[in-house]
């Protein structure tokens, strides 16, 4: 339990003044505008829209600017931006069938119709640090083009599920439960589960991935299609009642491919795990499609060994704001708690020495 | 032609017309409704309004759906003094921009201004769409890669 304390208003004020200082840095650099933050910090912006969950790069790097880089403060500031907001209903579901193809791999099949497309990638990078970046003046980038148009690009996943080896995805229309607006029940439902993961903190997920690649869990999938692009958003205004395009927005998508050992009512097939991100955050789609994966053991009838397999484990503790606004608290004057302890610890001491003298006592 | 465009479920012209208005970039879209220089007078039914609308996906991309998350969206909605109606939502925060689309789109369904906006504001804007979709595909098509596997050892 903390306690309300008062005072300290003059030195908070100087506190946000000297952050205000500090951000800013060095004057004799030049400011960073919210455009180039957008611009140029692409991925951090789309890491700080992903996980605050509200699409607008500007916002979202303003969001950067204010919290000197830090995406979780970022994170934070975008959530409670978009508390001030009226909601103009729900978007139909995304065709990402029809997405306009920036990046298409799959590491399941080399040759895929459509073909594999690297887009704009680090893949393949060597990882040195390239001191061009660092002197001055901009580099000329020579762009190769090729003015063929991409071939259609089908899901890779269809082609397994034209042979029926695969599990089909689910056809359920019913209205998604929204977890900005219900409290999550457990066990959640996949729409429920895959909403949460999507607004997850990145490093949680990755991590959470990795444990159960690694063996704590059962989750060793083949990436099976990874595609990023932009994607036509509608919405069904009431005004109107008619569809209409309000945005065409970036997104990458992942289907990871799982075995499946078969059940008593189930053949041995593969299943799926579905990931997506705002953006190009590859690494988040592909941990959201691990661990999508991963909370299904209980409903394919798996064992449910470990953490990264356990629903209530793995989805209350996503959140990087609620996560890091629990961990803060403790910076909260906890004056009267640790008061109460330090009593205790005090009394136990002075007990324990009274009765060490009194055996002393005794045995002499 | 596109191979992967997003333009399939624009089908009456107006909702091509709005998706268009909508893509628009905003500068782009006020210059050329500047130049021109309607002033045609209206009512707001609903002045421009910033809010927030969730973005559903299908799980598995074609499943069943759910929420991804939310994007922000400005709306407006106004009636010329002939009585039609404007109607705008656009990605984003920009009022001015919804504004303009709504009157755009109200005028559009005038027989009087439909033809002039449709060649001088419409067809100019889609081209651009067009060239910077085709453009961004030129791009990404030089990326495409064959791969070929090794033989490994241990499979000899």
């Amino acid at each position: 339990m903390y306690v309300a304390v008062k005072g300290g208003e003059r030195a908070i004020d100087n506190a946000h003044a000297l952050l205000a200082e500090r951000r800013r840095g060095d004057r004799k650099v030049t400011e960073l505008s919210v455009a180039q933050i957008q611009n140029q910090l692409p991925l951090a912006v789309d890491r700080v829209m992903t996980e605050g969950s509200v699409y607008d790069p500007e916002l979202a790097a303003l969001a950067l600017k204010q919290a000197s880089g830090d995406a979780v403060e970022a994170i934070f500031l975008l959530r409670a931006y978009r508390t001030t907001l009226p909601r103009f209903g729900y978007s139909e579901p995304l065709d990402t069938e029809a997405m306009q193809i920036e990046r298409r791999i799959s590491g399941t099949f080399k040759d895929l119709p459509g073909g594999q497309t690297l887009g704009a990638t680090y893949d393949y990078t060597h990882r040195l640090l390239d001191f061009k970046l660092l002197a001055e003046g901009e580099q000329p980038t020579e762009l190769e083009t090729d003015d063929r148009p991409l071939e259609p690009c089908p899901r890779v996943l269809e082609l397994l599920n034209k042979e029926g080896l695969i599990e089909p995805s689910p056809k359920a229309d019913a209205r998604p439960r929204d977890i900005t607006r219900e409290p999550v029940d457990y066990p959640a439902e996949r729409a429920v589960r895959l909403q949460n993961l999507v607004r997850g903190d990145e490093g949680f997920l990755l991590s959470l991935s990795y444990a159960s690649m690694r063996g704590y869990g059962d989750s060793h999938p083949f990436a099976g299609e990874i595609r990023s692009g932009r994607v036509a958003v509608e919405l069904v205004p009431e005004e109107l009642g008619f569809p209409i395009v309000v945005a065409d927005i970036a997104l990458t998508e992942c289907e990871m491919v799982n075995q499946f050992h078969g059940s008593k009512t189930e053949p041995a097939q593969f299943t799926r795990g579905y990931g997506v991100s705002f953006g190009y955050n590859e690494r988040k789609a592909m941990t959201v499609a691990l661990m999508e994966r991963a909370l299904r053991a209980e409903e394919l009838g798996e064992a449910v060994n470990y953490p990264t397999q356990d629903q209530e484990f793995v989805l209350s503790h996503t959140d990087c704001v609620s996560a890091n606004g629990f961990v803060s608290h403790l910076k909260l004057p906890h004056y009267v708690d640790f008061q109460s302890e330090l009593e205790m610890i005090r009394r136990l001491r002075r007990e324990t020495a009274e009765r060490d003298g009194q055996t002393e006592e005794a045995e002499v | 032609m596109m191979s992967a465009s997003t333009e399939q479920v624009a089908n009456t012209p107006r909702q091509q017309w709005m998706a268009v208005l909508a893509r628009a970039d905003a500068s782009q879209l006020e210059a050329r409704w500047q130049a021109l220089a309607l002033q045609p007078e209206y009512q707001f039914i609903r002045q421009p309004e910033i809010g927030l609308t969730m973005i559903r996906g299908r799980v598995g991309g074609s499943g069943s759906p759910f929420n991804m998350g939310e994007m922000t969206l400005t709306r407006c909605a106004l009636r010329l003094a002939g009585g039609t109606l404007g109607v705008a939502y656009i990605a984003g925060r920009d009022k001015q921009h919804a504004l303009t689309a709504a009157l755009a789109d109200a005028l559009l369904q005038e027989a009087t201004q439909h033809d002039r906006l449709q060649a001088e504001l419409i067809a100019p804007l889609a081209a651009e769409h067009q060239k910077n979709c085709v453009e961004r595909e030129a791009k990404t098509r030089a990326t495409q890669v064959q791969f070929f596997t090794m033989v490994r050892g241990e499979d000899e």
